[in-house]
C-alpha cells in the first residue's frame, strides 16, 4: 500500500494510490498534478547519516566512518513532493543527496538487529540537499548546511513495510534535468538498517513516526537555480523538486557574489 | 509577582499562574502552592534547539584549539543542535544516569520559546516573535570534541528537563542580562549571567531564523555556560534563572527507575 498526504480543495487529506491516480479518504480519485503534496509522514524526530556509503565517503575525501555519524533535523526543513527549495544567491556548491527513508512503527528501545524490522512501519523517498558552503568544523554538519528551510524534501509516497522485500537491495538514482547524475544501492551502506535500528536504539528510545535517512552514495553535483531533481528509488518512489533562487521567496538583499560583481 | 504558563500533570492543557519566585510560590485562582508540590509536565510543544559555544568563556575554553585541526576557525554562524522529543523531561522529574557513566554535564540554559513564526527575522523585531521564557536543563554525557554531532551524549531519554513553567516576555526586561545558577545539593557550583552570551537574545534568533523557521512552541537555548558542573548518582539538581524560574531535577542511575519511571 502507497499512502500520501495531499491538499486538495481547501483540506489536508491522506490518499492512497490507485490506478495512477489519488484516492482520498473521502472517496474523491484526483489527478496527482492536481494536488498540492506534503511530506507523507509527519516528522518528528528526524536522524540522518553522513558519509554511510563508502564511495560517497571517498568521494568526499573521508573514510568511512567506524561508528555512524549521526544528525538531526527539524520539521522546518521537509517539503512534500513537487516542492521548491531555495538555492541562496551566494553559494558555490548545493548538492542533493537521494536516501532511502526508514520510518519507525513503534517505541523502540535496546533492540537487537535481529528484530529490528519488527520496528519498522515503511518507507519513504528523501533528498538530504546539502549547501557545502556553509559547512562549519563544529557538530558537522551544522544545521544552517542541513537544516535550511525546504531543504529536505521527502516523498511522495510512504510504503508499507510490507510491500519492500528487501530494502538492503535497492537501486537509488538521481536525475538532473532528466540526466542521470547518481546511482547506487542500499545494500552499500556502511551501516545497514537493522545496525542503524540497533546502534540509535543502544542509547535512547526511537518512537512511532520517527525517520531514519540512511545517507547517499556518490554523484553529488552542484545543483542551479531552475534545476528539476528528481530522486528515485527502486519500488519506493520517484520524488521531484525544483530548485529555486532568492527572488521567489522575496530576498532582495545583495548577496556578496552580486556585491563583488557590483564593485568590480 | 510574574506571569507565567504552566502544564500541569494530567491535564492537556496550559494554565496561566502567577509566580513569586523569591518566596518559592505559585498562585492559581487564589490558592497558594510551594515549588516542591508542583507536579508539572514540560511547558513546550515544539522542537528545542540547542546553541553551541555562544557564551564567550565557553568558546575562549577551547582555546587555541579553535584554529588547529578538526576545527580550523572558530564559528561564524550559529552552531546548533536539536534535544529530540525523547529527551524532553520537566521539572521534580528524575535524570538517569547511563550504565558505567559517572557524572553528567548540567548545561543551565535560558530557553527562548517563540511565540509567532519566525523566518528571517530582524534583530530590532526578534524579541517580537517570543512567547516568554523558560528555564532548561541541558545535560549532556561529558565529551571534548564538539568537531561531530553528540547526539549519544546529548540524546538521551529525558536528558533535556524544561520548565517549570513559561515566563511571558513582557516580566522578563533585559533578558541579556539574567544571571544563572546551577546548584548542586545545594551548593552553589555555577553561576553566570546572558551578558556574557556571544550572540545576545535578539542577535541570536535574527541569525538562526536567516536559515530557518523557528515555529509556535519551538524553544531556542541561549547556550550554556563553560564549566559546566558534574552531578552524580543521588544528587539534586537546581538551576534557577533570575526572573525565569527554578529547575530541579534528581540523578537515578539507569537501572534504578525513581517511582512511576521516566516517561
Amino acid at each position: 500500500m502507497k499512502r500520501a498526504k495531499v491538499a486538495y480543495a481547501g483540506a489536508i487529506h491522506e490518499a492512497v494510490e490507485k490506478d495512477g491516480r489519488l484516492q482520498l479518504n473521502d472517496g474523491r480519485i484526483v489527478e496527482e498534478q492536481n494536488v498540492v503534496w506534503l511530506p507523507p509522514v509527519e516528522p518528528r524526530t528526524v536522524f540522518a547519516l553522513g558519509l554511510n556509503y563508502a564511495d560517497h565517503a571517498a568521494e568526499l575525501s573521508f573514510k568511512a566512518p567506524e561508528e555512524p555519524l549521526v544528525f538531526l533535523k527539524g520539521p522546518n526543513t521537509f517539503i512534500g513532493h513537487r516542492g521548491q527549495t531555495r538555492r541562496p544567491a551566494d553559494v558555490d556548491y548545493m548538492h542533493y543527496e537521494c536516501e532511502l527513508a526508514v520510518v519507525i512503527g513503534r517505541p523502540a528501545r535496546n533492540v537487537k538487529r535481529e528484530e529490528a524490522y519488527e520496528y519498522v512501519s515503511g518507507y519513504t523517498v528523501a533528498n538530504d540537499y546539502a549547501i557545502r558552503d556553509y559547512l562549519e568544523n563544529y557538530y558537522r554538519p551544522n544545521l544552517r548546511v542541513k537544516n535550511r528551510d525546504t531543504c529536505t524534501p521527502i516523498g511522495p509516497w510512504f510504503v508499507d513495510k510490507a510491500a519492500v522485500q528487501d530494502p538492503m537491495n535497492l537501486t537509488l538514482r538521481t536525475y538532473v534535468n532528466g540526466e542521470l547524475t547518481q546511482e547506487g544501492n542500499t545494500k552499500d551502506m556502511v551501516f545497514d538498517i537493522p545496525y542503524l535500528i540497533e546502534y540509535l536504539s543502544s542509547f535512547m528510545t526511537l518512537n512511532e513516526g520517527d525517520i531514519i535517512l540512511t545517507g547517499t552514495p556518490k554523484g553529488s553535483v552542484d545543483t542551479k537555480v531552475g534545476d528539476e531533481v528528481i530522486t528515485e528509488i527502486e519500488g519506493i518512489g520517484r520524488l521531484v523538486n525544483t530548485i529555486v533562487g532568492d527572488e521567489t521567496f522575496g530576498i532582495k538583499e545583495t548577496s556578496k557574489k552580486v556585491t563583488s560583481q557590483q564593485t568590480t | 509577582m510574574i506571569t507565567a504558563n504552566v502544564k500541569f500533570q494530567g491535564t492537556l492543557q496550559s494554565d496561566e499562574i502567577n509566580v513569586k519566585l523569591t518566596e518559592g510560590v505559585i498562585e492559581k485562582e487564589g490558592q497558594s502552592f510551594s515549588f516542591e508540590q508542583l507536579a508539572v509536565d514540560a511547558p513546550v510543544s515544539g522542537t528545542v534547539y540547542g546553541t553551541l559555544l555562544n557564551y564567550k568563556g565557553a568558546l575562549e575554553a577551547l582555546g587555541e584549539a579553535v584554529n588547529e585541526a578538526p576545527y580550523k576557525a572558530a564559528p561564524k554562524a550559529p552552531i546548533l543542535y536539536i534535544k529530540p522529543a525523547n529527551t524532553i523531561n520537566s521539572h521534580n522529574r528524575p535524570i538517569l544516569l547511563p550504565e558505567g557513566v559517572e557524572a553528567l554535564e548540567m548545561g543551565a540554559a535560558l530557553g527562548i520559546v517563540i511565540g509567532r513564526t519566525a523566518t528571517r527575522v530582524s534583530e530590532e523585531e526578534a524579541l517580537d516573535y517570543v512567547a516568554g521564557y523558560t528555564v532548561v536543563n541541558d545535560v549532556s554525557i561529558p565529551h571534548e570534541s564538539v568537531y561531530r554531532p553528540a547526539i549519544r551524549q546529548k540524546a538521551r531519554d529525558g536528558f533535556c528537563p524544561i520548565g517549570p513553567w513559561i515566563v511571558k516576555r513582557e516580566a522578563v526586561q533585559h533578558p541579556d542580562q539574567v544571571h544563572t545558577r546551577v546548584y548542586i545539593n545545594g551548593e552553589l557550583r555555577q553561576e553566570n549571567t546572558t551578558a556574557n552570551l556571544i550572540r545576545p537574545v535578539a542577535k541570536l534568533l535574527a541569525d538562526v531564523t536567516d536559515f530557518m523557521t523557528l515555529r509556535v512552541g519551538d524553544t531556542l537555548l541561549v547556550g550554556v555556560p563553560e564549566e559546566a558542573p558534574l552531578a552524580k548518582a543521588g544528587d539534586v539538581v537546581r538551576i534557577e534563572i533570575e526572573g525565569v524560574g527554578v529547575l530541579e531535577n534528581t540523578i537515578v542511575p539507569e537501572k534504578e527507575p525513581a517511582e512511576g519511571g521516566l516517561k
